[in-house]
Parts: C-alpha cells; sequence; structure tokens
C-alpha cells in the first residue's frame, strides 16, 4: 500500500487509527467517575500530542538515523512559530498558508544553521547548535522585538491588514480557521457518561502527523534513510569510498528542520501566539527527551515518547497530596501517611523528578526507549523467538 | 579609561565563573574522557551547600526575655541561635556573618563525596558508551538533582549575605593610580576573582607538583600504559572526578552573594561553560581558564551602552557568535590538543 510493504502499512493504519480514535481511547473513564482526571482526551491535550508526535518524528530522522545530536532543534520550531503568525496577520487566518509558510521558513532558517553547524561533529556538532539556538532565542527576546513580540510574544491584533479578508477593524479579531471550520470548533458527544470530544484543530493536526509518518516511514526506508544509517556507522568509511556526506547530512537536517516547522506552524494554528520561549534550549532539551524514551530510531517511539512527556506534564502534574491521601485512605493511619510521604514528590509538582529518573533508567537500561521495553516483554510471552537473540531496535 | 577598566573587571568577575566551572569539565573530560551534562547541577549544589550551611547555623530557640515588652504588654519572645549559646554573644553572631566563607569548608568534604558517589555509582558504566550517552544520562542526571533541590529549598531565589567586613565597595581607580572615584566596585566580587585565581592556581600546583598529580596527568596522556605499571589509574580518576566537583561546588558557594541561588541557576552556566570549554579547546585546562576570561571580558565589553548603540542586542549574543567563529576557523578551539574529540 501506498509503496509500503506489509509491517510498515499495518505501522501505519495503527497510527492512523490511533489519531483518529484517540478522542475515545483518551477517555477511559466516565466524566463522573474520580478517575476522570486522568482523561487526556480533551482538545488542547491532544493537539499538544500531535504535535510533539511531529515535532519528535522530525527530530528523529536527524539524530535517530545519523547519531548527529542536535541541541537546537526548538530554533526552528520558533521560526515557524513566529512566521506562522506573521501570515496571519498580513494574508489570512486561514491556517493553510501559515502551515505552508512557517514550514518554508524553518526550512530556509535550517539551511543556514545546518549549512554551518554540519562542518562539525559530535560534541561540536551539539554545542554549534546550541549556540545557534540560544542566539536565535536572546534575539528573538531582545532585539528583533518588532518582528518577534520580544518577551511578551507575538499575536494577532484586530487591525492586522489581513489582505485576503480586506482587514476589518470592527468586531473579534477572527479566529483561525480552515475554510471557514475554526479550530477551536469541536462536536461533543455524551454516551452513556462519557463524554467525547471531536476537535476541528485535533483533527486537523492528526492528518497532518498522518502525513508526516508516512513521510518519514518513506525516508526510513529510502536509499537516501540507508545513506543516512551508513553515515551514522561511519562516517570516515564513507567519505573514503569517495562520497561526499555532507548534501545528505544538510538534505536530512533541513527536512528535520521543516518537520520542526511544520510542528510550530501547527501550533499557532491552534492557538496563534508565538514566544520567544519556545526556542530556549530547553525546549530543544524537551524533544530530545521524547524521542529517546520513546525508542531513538524507531518510527513509532518518537511520537510515544511526545505522548507520555505531555500527559506527564498535563495530567501527572495534577496529582496533590489531598488526592494521594484519598486513594491510600484504605491503608491504616500511620502506613498512610508514610506512603503518601514517600509517594509525594514524585507526583503532582515534582513530576520532573520522575521524569529525569525514568530518563536516566532508559538510557542506562533500555537504550531502544518504550518500543525496546514493548519487544522485550513480547519475547516473553511468546516462546517461539526465546532464542532468538536480540535484534537493535530499528 | 575608566570604563574600560571597569568592564575589563566586570568580565573577569564573571569570566572568573565560567572559568572554574569549565576547569570541572574539563578535568573530567580530560581524566575520563566523559562529557558530564550535570556539572552545573554539581555548581549549584555547592551554592545550595552555603544555603544549607547558613540554615544549620541560625537554627535556633525561643526564649523569653523579660526586659522588653511586645505590644501587648507580655514578654518579647526572641529567637537566639545556638551557636550563640555556645560560642558567646559576638562570637556567635560573627559566625553566622561569615557563614558563606564558612560553607567552603563545610563543601569541600560534601562535593567530593557526591562527586566520587556519582563516578561510582553512575559515570563508571558509561566510559565504553558513545559520547551522546553520557551527554543524556548526565542531562538526564541534571534535571533529577535539580528537582530535588527544588524539593527541599523551593523554586524561589534564597537570598545569601557576604560578611558585613565585604559589604559595599571600594574605590578601585584610586588603588591603580586613576582619579577617586572613577572606578568603585564591589568588595565580594574582587574577592570572588581572588578566589578563583587562587583556587585555580592551587589545581595547577596539585597537578602539576604532587606525584599524585602527576601520575594523573600521565593516566590523562595514556591512560592504558599508566595502568599496566601497576598503578590504580581508576582509582585517581575517580579522586579528581571529586575534586573537579569540589571546584564547581566551590564556585557555586562564593557565587551565592552575587547572585541567589535558585534550583536551575545551573544550567543557566553550563551552556555558557560548554561553549567555553569548546572554544578553550576539549582537554585542555589554560585553554578552559583562558577561554573563560577572554569570553566573560567580551561579554562585559559587548554590554557597554557605546557598544550596543553600535550593535544593539549584540551583549547577548556575544559569546555565541565567538564560540562559533572560534569553532569554524580553529576546529580545536584556542589551546586544544591534537586527537582529542576529533572525528
Amino acid at each position: 500500500m501506498l509503496g509500503l510493504n506489509k509491517k510498515d502499512a499495518s505501522l501505519l493504519l495503527m497510527v492512523a487509527a490511533l489519531v483518529a480514535f484517540a478522542p475515545i481511547l483518551l477517555n477511559p473513564f466516565p466524566e463522573a467517575s474520580a478517575l476522570a482526571q486522568f482523561n487526556a482526551g480533551y482538545p488542547d491535550l491532544m493537539q499538544r500530542f500531535v504535535i510533539f508526535g511531529i515535532f519528535a518524528v522530525g527530530f528523529n530522522i536527524l539524530f535517530g538515523l545519523t547519531g548527529y545530536l542536535s541541541f537546537g532543534h526548538a530554533a526552528f520550531l520558533g521560526a515557524g512559530s513566529y512566521a506562522g503568525v506573521w501570515m496571519m496577520k498580513l494574508l489570512t487566518v486561514n491556517v493553510i498558508p501559515a502551515i505552508l509558510i512557517s514550514t518554508v521558513v524553518a526550512g530556509l532558517f535550517s539551511i543556514l544553521i545546518g549549512f554551518i553547524s554540519l562542518r562539525r561533529s559530535g560534541i561540536y556538532f551539539s554545542i554549534l547548535t546550541l549556540a545557534f539556538a540560544q542566539m536565535s532565542f536572546a534575539l528573538a527576546a531582545s532585539v528583533l522585538t518588532p518582528i518577534t513580540g520580544g518577551e511578551t510574544g507575538l499575536n494577532l491584533a484586530l487591525d492586522d491588514p489581513r489582505i485576503l479578508e480586506g482587514g476589518n477593524t470592527t468586531g473579534n479579531i477572527p479566529a483561525p480557521n480552515f475554510f471557514g471550520l475554526e479550530m477551536g470548533d469541536s462536536l461533543q458527544l455524551n454516551v452513556a457518561g462519557w463524554l467525547w470530544t471531536f476537535n476541528v484543530g485535533y483533527y486537523l493536526a492528526g492528518v497532518v502527523l498522518i502525513i508526516a509518518f508516512y513521510t518519514a516511514i518513506r525516508i526510513f526506508r529510502s536509499p537516501f534513510g540507508l545513506m543516512l544509517r551508513a553515515i551514522k556507522s561511519n562516517q570516515h568509511r564513507l567519505g573514503f569510498t569517495g562520497l561526499n556526506t555532507r548534501p545528505y547530512m544538510l538534505a536530512c537536517f533541513v527536512i528535520s528542520g521543516m518537520y520542526a516547522g511544520l510542528a510550530g506552524g501547527l501550533m499557532v494554528a491552534m492557538d496563534p501566539l508565538a514566544g520567544a520561549e519556545r526556542m530556549q534550549w530547553t525546549a530543544s532539551g524537551e524533544v530530545v527527551l521524547m524521542t529517546i524514551l520513546g525508542g531513538i530510531g524507531t518510527l513509532i517511539g518518537p511520537v510515544l515518547g511526545a505522548g507520555l512527556i505531555k500527559y506527564f506534564e498535563n495530567i501527572f502534574s495534577k496529582i496533590n497530596s489531598n488526592l494521594l491521601h484519598e486513594w491510600f485512605a484504605f491503608l491504616p493511619d500511620g502506613l498512610e501517611d508514610f506512603v503518601v510521604t514517600i509517594i509525594y514528590p514524585f507526583v503532582g509538582k515534582g513530576w520532573h523528578l520522575t521524569l529525569g529518573l525514568m530518563f536516566m533508567g532508559v538510557i542506562i537500561f533500555l537504550p531502544g526507549g518504550l518500543v525496546e521495553l514493548g519487544q522485550r516483554i513480547r519475547r516473553v510471552f511468546s516462546k517461539k523467538d526465546a532464542n532468538q537473540h536480540t535484534k537493535p531496535a530499528e | 579609561m575608566d570604563q574600560i577598566v571597569l568592564q575589563i573587571l566586570n568580565g573577569l568577575d564573571k569570566g572568573s565563573a565560567y572559568a572554574l566551572i569549565a576547569l570541572g569539565l574539563t578535568l573530567i573530560f580530560g581524566t575520563l574522557g566523559v562529557v558530564n551534562f550535570a556539572h552545573g547541577a554539581l555548581f549549584m549544589l555547592g551554592a545550595f551547600c552555603a544555603v544549607t550551611l547558613s540554615r544549620i547555623l541560625s537554627l535556633s530557640h525561643t526564649i523569653l526575655d523579660e526586659t522588653k515588652k511586645d505590644f501587648l504588654g507580655n514578654p518579647l519572645k526572641v529567637e537566639v541561635p545556638y551557636v550563640k549559646d555556645w560560642f558567646g554573644e559576638a562570637a556567635g553572631a560573627a559566625i553566622i556573618d561569615w557563614s558563606v566563607p564558612l560553607a567552603l569548608l563545610f563543601t569541600v568534604p560534601v562535593m567530593i563525596g557526591i562527586g566520587v558517589i556519582m563516578e561510582r555509582g553512575l559515570i563508571k558504566h558509561f566510559y565504553k558508551r558513545p559520547h551522546a550517552d553520557q551527554i543524556l544520562v548526565t542531562f538526564g542526571l541534571a534535571i533529577v538533582l535539580q528537582e530535588i533541590v527544588k524539593y527541599y529549598f523551593g523554586a524561589n531565589q534564597i537570598p545569601m549575605n557576604a560578611p558585613q567586613a565585604f559589604f559595599g565597595s571600594f574605590d578601585f581607580g584610586a588603588m591603580i593610580g586613576m582619579d577617586p572615584g572613577a572606578v568603585i566596585y564591589p568588595y565580594w566580587r574582587i574577592i570572588y576573582f581572588c578566589f578563583a585565581a587562587v583556587l585555580i592556581a592551587g589545581v595547577f600546583a596539585f597537578l602539576q607538583f604532587t606525584t599524585f598529580g602527576m601520575v594523573v596527568r600521565a593516566g590523562m596522556a595514556d591512560r592504558e600504559t599508566v595502568g599496566l605499571l601497576g598503578i590504580n589509574i581508576d582509582r585517581r580518576f575517580t579522586i579528581m572526578f571529586g575534586i573537579a566537583a569540589a571546584v564547581a561546588g566551590l564556585a557555586g558557594v562564593m557565587y551565592t552573594p552575587i547572585n541567589p541561588p535558585n534550583y536551575h541557576m545551573g544550567m543557566d552556566f553550563l551552556v555558557i561553560s560548554f561553549v567555553v570549554v569548546v572554544v578553550g579547546g576539549m582537554g585542555s585546562l589554560p585553554g578552559a581558564i583562558l577561554a573563560g576570561l577572554l569570553l566573560g571580558v567580551l561579554e562585559s565589553f559587548a554590554s557597554m551602552r557605546q557598544v550596543l548603540e553600535i550593535m544593539p542586542g549584540i551583549n547577548q549574543v556575544v559569546i555565541y557568535l565567538a564560540a562559533i567563529i572560534i569553532l569554524l576557523t580553529r576546529p580545536r578551539g584556542l589551546m586544544g590538543r591534537k586527537g582529542v574529540m576529533e572525528d
């Protein structure tokens, strides 16, 4: 199907199905139940799952295939966001031009940075990308204020020109839409206590994720992808065969940057606001965490990792001590307090701690991330494969 | 002229903090070959050692002072630190006042301990893994350390005071024969610079003039051969890791009066320190110091008003710009050795 082999096609179908049914799958608890706060099926969070999924898939094309660890990828996401908002300000609040221009601008920006950074490899490459990203962040927050809105960020205003719509200066600021369908619109279904929200913005982002995922599969399986893997395993030797690896690396870097720009464009399509903090190096660190946690170099891993981290950030962080006391109320009093005291630092505001520990655990014991965990568990349960050696995660 | 002197002072001051962290990073990289992203966290832990000590010293109990009355006419409750009970009023007050310098003594064993535990417990298992894995696992460790500190000390900045004697500023210009009042500079910043200079000289002397240091240098040059000579080089490298951690910690302690510590101060310094290490040349100790001071001075000159008028915003990016230029024109950094991290 679509030039994919059976295994990849089923993976793609699985992702498509997950995206399509996420509003239902992520709301496993009835609205009235005590566990309803673990429901992740609200539009805002689902959009973030998908958008960061795209970002991580793109990052994985660079890091997973070539082993070049970029610590400045958020700069492209930020550049894309700014471009997207400007498109909405100047041209139209339709999201399609905004998303396209985001991707293109991020691509151009990554050509510039990639051309310079890729002259070095290893740790030097990481530092160079980090330096560029920090520079972009500092400039966006200070000198470039007329373009970027400085520290307050860039957002839509009533008196924007909006040439295609003939800038109206009365009424409300128009909301981003897809040919009339507003991103914020959703259809809510209440089925026997379960509340399902089907949001326009989410499905737009979901379709883009499926396309991006398909593209990533094709890149992974293409001769170009093989070349990138060859660069990862031994760039020197590749050079000795007379190949110039630079164009391949640059192409890969630009593709990866365009994915980040696409994610940035979608982000402003959902919420037309762009701020400099999106470019800070902690944001770049986050996408590294996502990719590693999910499974570096695998197709589905980054999407899982992005979902996991965003779930932690939004849901896990809401657990407070009252709730913990409620849960462990069945224990004797002293024991209850003890258990809550032990658990408390790891949840709620301390979710970063759990994240850090989990991340370290993954690097130490499971270099293949969640995907490798899944493979190992599957091996335990299926005797047939028990004798086979561990295959490195693809 | 006075502007220039002032900016040089500013730069050296900031640069010496960069240089101290970069020195520790380079020590770890040169001995163990590990890129330690948790080094900023060690700097932060040092600063919080000072916070802890000052809290311990000001532990107090309440007594009723019959001579004074509060607004209701009851005897006033007064908090009396235990140290005042033990050492007397004046000495106790002095101890609390000098808590930051005293923290230096407290920090060294703590940080060496943390460093050794870190190396034996975690880093040891990553020698054979790729650099990317080392970066990532220490990055994770940095997050964990930060969050632990945040849990116990909160997310806000914690103000710390230098001893009373070093409050205020003094006329540096008059000392070097300029007009009085031209260059006025805070005491503590000068002390920070001198402290950094002494610490750096101490580390170099330790490596240069002791047998232990000689063995370590030999190990840096050729680890395998030193090991074959029957020297337990791993143990010495572990101790060096402890020392590097202590240097970062001491830098953190002394920095607390300049910049109130908070849990993410380490990360802010780390990024710049890495740039410093790379500019200086991976694995070169003098390079790290030189680059740290140079970049510090460069940054402070870039923040001069006259410069900002010509190139707005240059102060924010000048360090990164310098790093990019140096990395592209001198791939080994300013003083990098041949064959270190070249690929």
